[in-house]
């Protein structure tokens, strides 16, 4: 059975259940115990001929008759249980394989595919790496990171501003990522919604460059809130510019006393050594906490 | 615009819950939102009425709690309230807080039909 969407993989009531999976996936659906009555089927996530996923084309409705009686019934539910409970089975994929997850945010054009591109043409010989990149259109970032040699999957999320876990568990299905290896997840462009979405990994690592602003991790407080490291990137910049790099990391320490700053240029190399040094070590440790 | 996805989660919680606990209609739906949840409460109302077409809350009536935020001041020793994650601490300036309130993203309850 799809170990993605867990109960709501299973056919309902003879409802087929449409995975676009690359693979030959000839499972048996386990027609498990459901527990409600919508029609919960895939067919809104489409795949193209490359492998790519495209989220966002439409959505799941439900209706079940009944009369009245007015109540009060407690909740008290997170609202992204849902996202949380795929994040938890994201999170056990990558610890049973001793994987290294890094979640990689920021704005539009700071350089996180060209800093992926070149970690991945350095540290070839380090560690094994794969990538699932995250945009709302097109494959181009996919086809970048693919010329390096290395395996990636593009998902699109189409209007999604963000990805979540579950995207993220259907992709790890196609890309099938080796054990004891690293694995980019490049979300969308955005300071603001992937913020609240844990996709299971290790960490969120957010990317700012030093051609934006230097208030921008108190003018998105969430996401450098959220991120454990802060990358300040185009560093080979800064002697054309007027970013103040002291006033930007003291800005991220307010939301965040304790984010990690990596100072680093991913086109002249400087500072990348340490950036590989602390994915290495990180590496290490998933390597030796992986169960026997 | 992730508040979207926020209200096909509440749907998902609402739909899951009217089978556990036997309710055909809701009428009315309370979220508990911090002010640090990251949600704009606009956009948030505007997805809400999105998403309940055709579900058993399309009737309902949206109530948001917001929650202020509090945080842990390390060299004060106590909770103090914040409006901002870079707030300084109101009594000693220091930023060594650590936020303790503000965060929550909650379906709180329902009012329901059976």
């Amino acid at each position: 059975m799809c170990t993605v969407c867990g109960c709501g993989t299973a056919s309902v009531e003879g409802q087929g259940h449409k995975h676009s999976h690359a693979h030959d996936h000839t499972h048996d659906h386990e027609h498990h115990h459901h527990e409600h009555a919508h029609d919960h089927d895939h067919s809104h996530i489409e795949m193209d001929e490359k492998g790519d996923i495209h989220f966002g084309k439409g959505l799941g409705a439900t209706h079940v008759p009944g009369m009245d009686q007015k109540r009060i019934v407690e909740i008290e539910q997170n609202i992204l249980g849902e996202n949380d409970r795929y994040a938890m089975a994201n999170r056990s994929y990558f610890a049973e394989r001793g994987m290294f997850v890094l979640n990689l945010v920021s704005s539009p054009g700071s350089g996180k595919t060209t800093l992926l591109t070149r970690s991945i043409t350095d540290c070839k010989d380090r560690f094994a790496m794969s990538v699932i990149e995250g945009d709302q259109q097109t494959s181009n970032d996919a086809e970048r990171i693919r010329e390096t040699g290395v395996k990636a999957t593009q998902v699109n999320t189409g209007k999604g501003c963000h990805l979540d876990a579950h995207m993220v568990g259907h992709a790890l299905e196609l890309l099938e990522p080796e054990e004891g290896s690293v694995l980019f997840i490049e979300n969308v462009g955005n300071l603001v919604c992937p913020a609240a979405f844990d996709l299971g990994e290790a960490h969120k690592v957010a990317i700012l460059s030093v051609t934006e602003g230097e208030d921008k991790p108190i003018k998105y407080p969430d996401m450098f809130h959220a991120a454990e490291i802060m990358i300040l990137n185009k560093i080979d910049l800064l002697p054309y510019l007027n970013f103040d790099v002291e006033k930007c990391i003291d800005y991220a320490r307010q939301v965040n006393p304790n984010i990690r700053v990596m100072q680093l240029s991913a086109t002249s190399g400087e500072g990348l050594e340490e950036w590989f040094g602390w994915i290495s070590g990180g590496l290490e440790a998933a390597k030796v906490k992986k169960p026997a | 615009m992730h508040e979207l996805s926020l209200c096909e989660g509440i749907i998902k919680v609402i739909e899951d819950q009217a089978v556990a606990q036997n309710f055909t209609k809701v009428e009315t739906v309370w979220l508990e939102i911090g002010e640090f949840a990251g949600v704009e409460l606009n956009a948030l109302r505007f997805g809400f009425d999105v998403v309940i077409k055709g579900t058993v809350a399309e009737q309902a009536k949206l109530e948001i709690i917001t929650t202020e935020g509090t945080a842990w001041c390390m060299p004060c020793g106590e909770t103090v309230k914040v409006s901002t994650r870079y707030d300084a601490c109101p009594q000693c300036g220091s930023h060594q807080l650590q936020i303790t309130g503000g965060d929550e993203l909650r379906i709180k309850e329902l009012e329901v039909n059976d």
